[in-house]
C-alpha cells in the first residue's frame, strides 16, 4: 500500500507570533516540510514615497521615523545626508558625533530587539528578548532625555540634530557604556553556547557569499555571509573615518552567524561610542538653512549603514522645496528577496528562524 | 555634482560599455550612464562580468516619473573595489511601460522590480512574478506616477506654496531660532516648527 | 551636571518600582502595639511548636487518629471503627473514597489557581520582570481575575469544526490528569489507590492524554492545530518508550511495582534514584517535558512556529481548561519525579518528625521549579532532532543502561554484601556509565557542539566575494 502525501496550505500571518507586524507568508507545506512559500506584505503600506513629494524636506524626516520605526536615528540620518549632499550643506563637526553617537546607540538598540525576537523565535520564552530589553530600555530613555520621543525621534534635522543632549544626557551615557560589556557577556553567556540554540540555528538559512551579493542582501545578513560589507568603512560618513572599530564576518552564512554578527557589532558600536564621547568638541549642533530649502535640480543617492545594513535615500530635486522624487531604499524588503531560496526545503521551524534571522521590520518593508 | 564619493565618471562607464556593446550606451553625464531599454540586460550583465567594473550587487532599483517617460535608475556597486556604477534606462511609452527584468542578472531584483510595477506601473518582461506587491490586485492605478488621481501632466501634485516661506525675504533661516508664534500661519504652524527653542 | 542617581525615573511604573516598599521594611513601619501583638503570637507558636515536638519525640503519638504526620492513620482507625461496629466494608471504602477524591480535586484546584500565579512570577523574576502585583496582594487574585475574564469569553466554534469532537478534548482531557494523582504517595500510609502495578498503571495513564489532544487538533479543522496534533501524537509514541524503560530499571532494583514500595525501598536505603540512576533520572526529566508540552520540548504548541499548537481554535474557557491541565500535568510530574528519583516522602529519617506529605509537596515544588526553570531558560528543539534525540540517544543508552542495572540489582540482593557496597558500586558503575556512556554515545553520531559554536571572525577591510574567500582562507 501506498501512501500520498497532500500538499497544503498553510497561511502564517498577517496576525502570527513570528511574523513580527503584519507580514504574511503563504506556504505550500508537505507534512512539515515547506515546497513553496509566497511572502506577501503591504499591510502597513502608508506610501510615504507619494506622500515626501508633498512636502518640504524638513517635514520628510519625521516619516523616516515610522518607516524602519526600531532605527528611527539611523533613518533620520540617512534622510539629512542625502539631503545635505544634494543642497551641499555643511555640517557642524558637533552634530556629526552627535550623529554618530546616536546612530550606534540606535543600532545597539535595534540589534537588541532582532537578537532577542530570533531567540524567542527559537522557541526560548521570551528570557533573552527581556535581557535584552533592559539594554534598550536605557538607551530609549536616553533618546527620550534628548529629543522627548523614544521610538520615533525625529532628532536629525538637515545641517545639525535638533536638540543638544542635555547635562545629565553624559553621566547617564558613561553609566550606561561602562556596564554595556558585561551586560552582552551575561546575555552571550545565556544563548551562544546553548546547545539547543545551536542545534536550531546552525547551517540553518545558509546563504552563499556569492548569493547574498548577488541576491542584493546588506547590513548583518550580508556579513554573516562571509562578506565583509559595512559602508561604515567603505564609504564613511559623519565622522566614522575617525572611529576605530573592526567589522564582524560569519563564516557559514547560516542563522547563527547572523546573530552572533549582530552580537559583535553591539559591541563594536560601545566602543564607537566610547570613542565619539572622548573625542567630540563643542560648538555648535546646528547650521542655519533656508526654511524652505530648495536643493539644486539633480538628484543624490545617499545611504548609511542602518542596523539593518544598506539604508539608502534617491532623492531627485527639481528645485523646488518639495522632492520630485523620494525613494527609500528598505534593506527589510530587499533582505527578503532570497526568503523563498532559503525557506523552500526545510521544515517550518527552520524557515521561522530563517526569516528571524533576517530581522524584517514591517513598516521598513511597507513604508 | 552632488555624486557618491566612489561613484564612478558616466563618461568612462559609456566608454567601456560603447567599446563592449556597441550601440547599448544612448547617453552619458558625469553622474550616470544611460543605456537603450531593450538592451538592459545586456549592459547588467556586462558590468556584472566585466573586470573593471564588478559591478557584482545591484544596490537599488527604481524610477522615476518623468511625465513624458520613465527613468529607471540601477544603483550597482562593486564591493571589492568599493565604486558604485549608475545606470539609467528610460521607458518612453508612459501609457504601457516595458522593460527587460533584470531579474536573469541580479537576483536582488526580485522584489524592487515588483515594487517598481506596483506604484509606478513598469512592466518587467520575463521577470519571474510579475504581482503588485504592497496594493491588492484591481487596485486602480499606480499611485508613484505623476498623473496620479488625475493629475495632469505638466501640473507638479507637489505643494504648489509653502506657506511659511517668506519669498521676500530668503535669507530668513529655520534653525536659527528666529521664528516666532505670530510669524505661523495658525493651521500649518507646528509641522514647521522644527527648529530648537 | 548632575549625576546619575538623582535622575527622574523616565516613566510612572519606573517611580512605582523606585518606591516599592519590600515586606521587611513593612513590618518595621508597624506601629508599636500591632508588633507587640506579632511578637505574642510568634512566641506562642513557638511554645505550641515544642510542645507538638516533645509528643513527638516521645512517641506518644505514633499511630493516633490525630497523628497528623500521615493521614492515613485517620482513615485506619476508621476502617477499624466501622469494623467493630459491624458497619458494610463497602462503607469506609466509600467515605474513605470520597473524601481522597475531594481531597486530590482540592489539591489540583488549588493548584491551578495558585500556579498560574507562582509560574507567572517566577518567570517573571528569571526575565527581570515584575510579573501581575496588581490584583490582590503580591497580584495573588491575578488568576481568578483571569479565570473570569476567561468565562465571560464568548466560545467560539469554527464552522469547519466537528462539533461534538470539538466539544469533547477540554474535558476528556482533564480525565486522565486526575486519575494520575491516584498512586501517589504522600506519606507511608497515605495513597489514594496504592497499586500493586502503579507503574504500569501510571505509563498507562499518561499516554491518555494525548487522545484528547490529537482529538482537539483533529477536530479544529486548523492546520496549526493538526500540525500540533500531529506532533505531539509523535513526540508521545517517541518519549513512551524511554519514559517506560527508565521506570524499569527502577522496578528492577526495587522489585516491586507499587509506588509506595519504590518510596519505602529509597528510605530503607537512605539512597535516591537519581544517584543511583543519573542517566534514568535525566531521560525521566526529559521525556516529561515533552509529554507535558513544556519548554524545551513545547513543540505541541510552539507558539513562534504553530501559535498555540492543537488548541489553536480554543477559546475562552476552553483554551483555559487546557492551560490548566498542562499546569496540572506539569505538578503530577513533579510529584512523579519526585516518587521516583527524588525519594518521595522519605527524607534521611526526617520524615519522622516532619509531615511526609510536605516533604512531597516541598520536593514536587522544587521539581515543578525546575521545569519552570527550564521555561524561561532554553530555546526549543525541532520536532525532527527530538525525534533523533529520543531514538538514537535516549533509547539505546537506555537499554544499555537497563543491561548494567538488571546485573547491579542481581548483585545488591543476592550477594549478602552489605549495602554499602553494592548500592554504592551500582552508584559508581552507573555515573560512570552515563558520564563515559553519553560522552561516547554522542561522538559516535558525530555531535560536536564545540566545534559548532565559533564566533565570527573580526576584520577591518572592506571587501566583496574575492575578501570573503581570503578571509575564510585565512581563518
Amino acid at each position: 500500500m501506498t501512501t500520498v502525501n497532500e500538499p497544503y496550505v498553510l497561511n502564517i500571518g498577517p496576525q502570527h507570533p513570528s511574523t513580527h507586524g503584519v507580514f504574511r507568508l503563504r506556504v505550500v507545506m508537505d507534512g512539515e516540510v515547506i515546497r513553496d512559500l509566497d511572502m506577501i506584505v503591504g499591510y502597513l503600506h502608508r506610501s510615504m514615497e507619494k506622500l515626501a513629494e508633498e512636502r518640504t524636506y524638513t517635514q520628510n524626516i519625521p516619516f523616516t521615523d515610522r518607516a524602519d520605526y526600531l532605527a528611527a536615528m539611523s533613518n533620520n540620518l540617512g534622510v539629512c545626508l542625502a539631503v545635505e549632499r544634494l543642497a551641499g550643506v555643511e555640517v557642524p563637526e558637533r552634530a556629526s558625533y552627535l550623529r554618530v553617537i546616536f546612530a550606534e546607540l540606535q543600532r545597539i538598540a535595534s540589534h537588541a530587539m532582532a537578537n532577542g525576537t530570533l531567540v524567542s523565535d527559537a522557541g526560548a520564552w521570551q528570557t533573552p528578548l527581556l535581557y535584552m530589553f533592559r539594554e534598550r530600555e536605557k538607551i530609549l530613555d536616553l533618546f527620550e532625555m534628548t529629543c522627548g520621543a523614544r521610538l520615533t525621534t525625529n532628532y536629525m534635522r538637515i545641517g545639525g540634530v535638533a536638540f543638544d543632549p542635555p547635562p545629565e544626557f553624559w553621566p547617564a551615557l558613561q553609566e550606561l557604556l561602562d556596564e554595556m560589556p558585561a551586560r552582552i557577556d551575561e546575555y552571550a553567556s545565556l544563548v551562544v553556547d546553548s546547545e539547543i540554540f545551536l542545534a536550531r540555528t546552525r547551517n540553518v538559512g545558509v546563504i552563499s557569499a556569492a548569493d547574498a551579493i548577488n541576491g542584493s542582501l546588506v547590513g548583518p545578513a550580508l556579513r554573516g555571509s562571509g562578506v565583509p560589507w559595512d559602508l561604515r568603512k567603505a564609504e564613511p560618513y559623519c565622522v566614522y573615518d575617525r572611529m576605530n572599530f573592526e567589522v564582524p564576518v560569519g563564516r557559514h552564512g547560516d542563522v547563527y552567524d547572523r546573530f552572533m554578527v549582530r552580537l559583535e557589532e553591539t559591541r563594536q558600536s560601545v566602543e564607537i561610542i566610547k570613542q565619539a564621547v572622548a573625542q567630540i568638541p563643542d560648538g555648535p549642533h546646528k547650521t542655519d538653512i533656508p526654511l524652505a530649502l530648495r536643493p539644486p535640480p539633480g538628484e543624490v543617492y545617499g545611504r548609511v549603514e542602518g542596523p539593518r545594513g544598506e539604508l539608502g535615500f534617491y532623492v531627485v530635486s527639481d528645485g523646488t522645496p518639495a522632492p520630485y522624487r523620494f525613494h527609500i531604499r528598505a534593506p527589510s524588503l530587499i533582505n527578503l528577496s532570497l526568503l523563498r531560496e532559503m525557506a523552500v526545503g526545510v521544515s517550518l521551524p527552520d524557515a521561522v528562524v530563517a526569516l528571524g534571522s533576517l530581522d524584517i521590520v514591517v513598516g521598513d518593508i511597507d513604508r | 555634482m552632488p555624486a557618491g564619493p566612489h561613484q564612478l565618471d558616466g563618461h568612462r562607464i559609456a566608454a567601456r560599455l560603447g567599446a563592449a556593446l556597441p550601440g547599448v550606451v544612448t547617453r552619458a553625464t558625469q553622474e550616470w550612464v544611460e543605456v537603450a531599454p531593450e538592451r538592459v540586460q545586456d549592459a547588467l550583465r556586462w558590468l556584472r562580468d566585466s573586470e573593471e567594473f564588478d559591478a557584482a550587487q545591484l544596490s537599488n532599483l527604481t524610477a522615476v516619473d518623468r511625465h513624458t517617460h520613465f527613468e529607471v535608475v540601477y544603483h550597482l556597486q562593486s564591493l571589492d573595489l568599493n565604486q558604485q556604477v549608475v545606470v539609467k534606462a528610460i521607458v518612453a511609452d508612459h501609457e504601457a511601460p516595458s522593460l527587460p527584468s533584470a531579474y536573469p542578472v541580479y537576483k536582488g531584483a526580485l522584489l524592487q522590480e515588483r515594487e517598481v510595477y506596483d506604484l509606478m506601473g513598469i512592466r518587467f518582461a520575463d521577470h519571474p512574478d510579475m504581482r503588485r506587491l504592497f496594493l491588492w490586485e484591481g487596485f486602480p492605478g499606480h499611485p508613484l506616477r505623476k498623473d496620479f488621481l488625475g493629475i495632469g501632466h505638466g501640473q507638479t501634485s507637489g505643494l504648489q506654496r509653502f506657506p511659511n516661506e517668506d519669498l521676500a525675504n530668503r535669507d530668513r533661516m529655520m534653525n536659527a531660532g528666529n521664528l516666532t508664534s505670530q510669524d505661523m500661519p495658525r493651521e500649518a504652524g507646528g509641522s514647521m516648527a522644527s527648529g530648537g527653542h | 551636571m548632575s549625576s546619575a542617581a538623582d535622575r527622574r525615573p523616565a516613566t510612572p511604573m519606573a517611580r512605582q518600582i523606585l518606591e516599592h516598599h519590600s515586606l521587611l521594611s513593612r513590618a518595621r513601619a508597624l506601629p508599636g502595639e500591632a508588633r507587640f501583638v506579632l511578637a505574642v503570637l510568634t512566641l506562642g507558636a513557638l511554645v505550641a511548636g515544642a510542645g507538638i515536638g516533645f509528643l513527638v519525640v516521645t512517641g506518644q503519638l505514633d499511630g493516633r487518629w490525630y497523628d497528623l504526620r500521615d493521614l492515613g492513620n485517620a482513615t485506619a482507625h476508621f476502617r477499624g471503627w466501622t469494623q467493630r461496629q459491624g458497619i458494610h466494608s463497602a462503607v469506609p471504602y466509600l467515605v474513605t473514597g470520597l473524601l481522597g477524591g475531594i481531597a486530590i480535586l482540592s489539591l489540583v484546584g488549588g493548584w491551578l489557581v495558585i500556579g498560574v500565579w507562582a509560574e507567572r512570577r517566577l518567570i517573571a523574576k528569571f526575565q527581570i520582570r515584575q510579573g501581575p502585583n496588581r490584583v490582590g496582594p503580591f497580584g495573588l487574585l491575578q488568576p481568578l481575575a483571569d479565570a473570569v475574564k476567561l468565562l465571560q469569553k464568548e466560545v467560539l466554534i469554527p464552522i469547519g469544526a466537528d462539533k461534538l469532537l470539538f466539544f469533547l478534548p477540554p474535558i476528556l482531557i482533564f480525565i486522565p490528569a486526575m486519575l494520575g494523582w491516584g498512586p501517589v504517595p504522600w506519606a507511608p500510609k497515605m495513597s489514594y489507590a496504592d497499586l500493586n502495578v502503579g507503574v504500569v498503571y501510571t505509563i498507562a495513564i499518561s499516554s491518555l492524554g494525548v487522545l484528547a489532544v490529537f482529538l482537539a487538533g483533529w477536530s479544529s479543522n486548523n492546520h496549526y492545530a493538526l500540525l500540533g496534533a500531529m506532533r505531539t501524537v509523535a513526540m508521545m509514541v517517541s518519549y513512551e518508550i524511554p519514559i517506560s524503560i527508565s521506570l524499569l530499571a527502577i522496578v528492577l532494583f526495587t522489585g516491586s511495582l507499587q509506588l509506595s514500595d519504590i518510596v519505602a525501598w529509597q528510605a530503607q536505603h537512605n539512597v535516591w534514584m537519581i544517584v543511583l540512576l543519573p542517566f534514568g533520572a535525566f531521560t525521566f526529566l526529559f521525556a516529561s517535558t515533552a509529554e507535558i508540552n513544556r519548554t524545551p520540548n513545547d513543540i505541541g504548541e510552539a507558539e513562534s512556529e504553530i501559535v498555540a499548537g492543537f488548541h489553536t481554535e480554543y477559546s475562552g474557557m476552553k483554551a483555559g481548561l487546557f492551560l490548566a491541565v498542562e499546569l496540572g500535568n506539569a505538578l503530577l510530574v513533579g510529584a512523579m519525579m519526585s516518587t521516583f528519583f527524588f525519594g518521595g516522602y522519605s527524607l534521611f529519617g526526617l520524615e519522622r518528625w516532619i509531615p511526609g506529605y510536605l516533604i512531597m509537596g516541598a520536593k514536587t515544588f522544587l521539581v515543578y521549579f525546575g521545569f519552570v526553570w527550564l521555561r524561561a531558560t532554553l530555546p526549543r528543539f525541532r520536532l525532527d532532532q527530538l525525534m533523533a534525540f529520543a531514538w538514537k540517544f535516549l533509547i539505546p543508552l537506555s537499554i544499555i543502561q537497563l543491561l548494567f542495572v538488571a546485573v547491579e540489582s542481581m548483585v545488591v540482593v543476592q550477594s549478602g554484601l552489605p549495602g554499602i557496597v553494592t548500592i554504592g558500586g551500582s552508584i559508581i558503575a552507573n555515573a560512570a556509565l552515563t558520564f563515559v556512556g553519553v560522552r561516547a554515545w554522542a561522538n559516535a553520531i558525530g555531535y560536536s557542539p564545540k566545534e559548532m559554536a565559533s564566533p565570527p571572525i573580526m576584520t577591518n577591510g572592506v571587501g566583496g566575494l574575492r575578501a570573503a574567500e581570503q578571509i575564510r582562507a585565512a581563518s
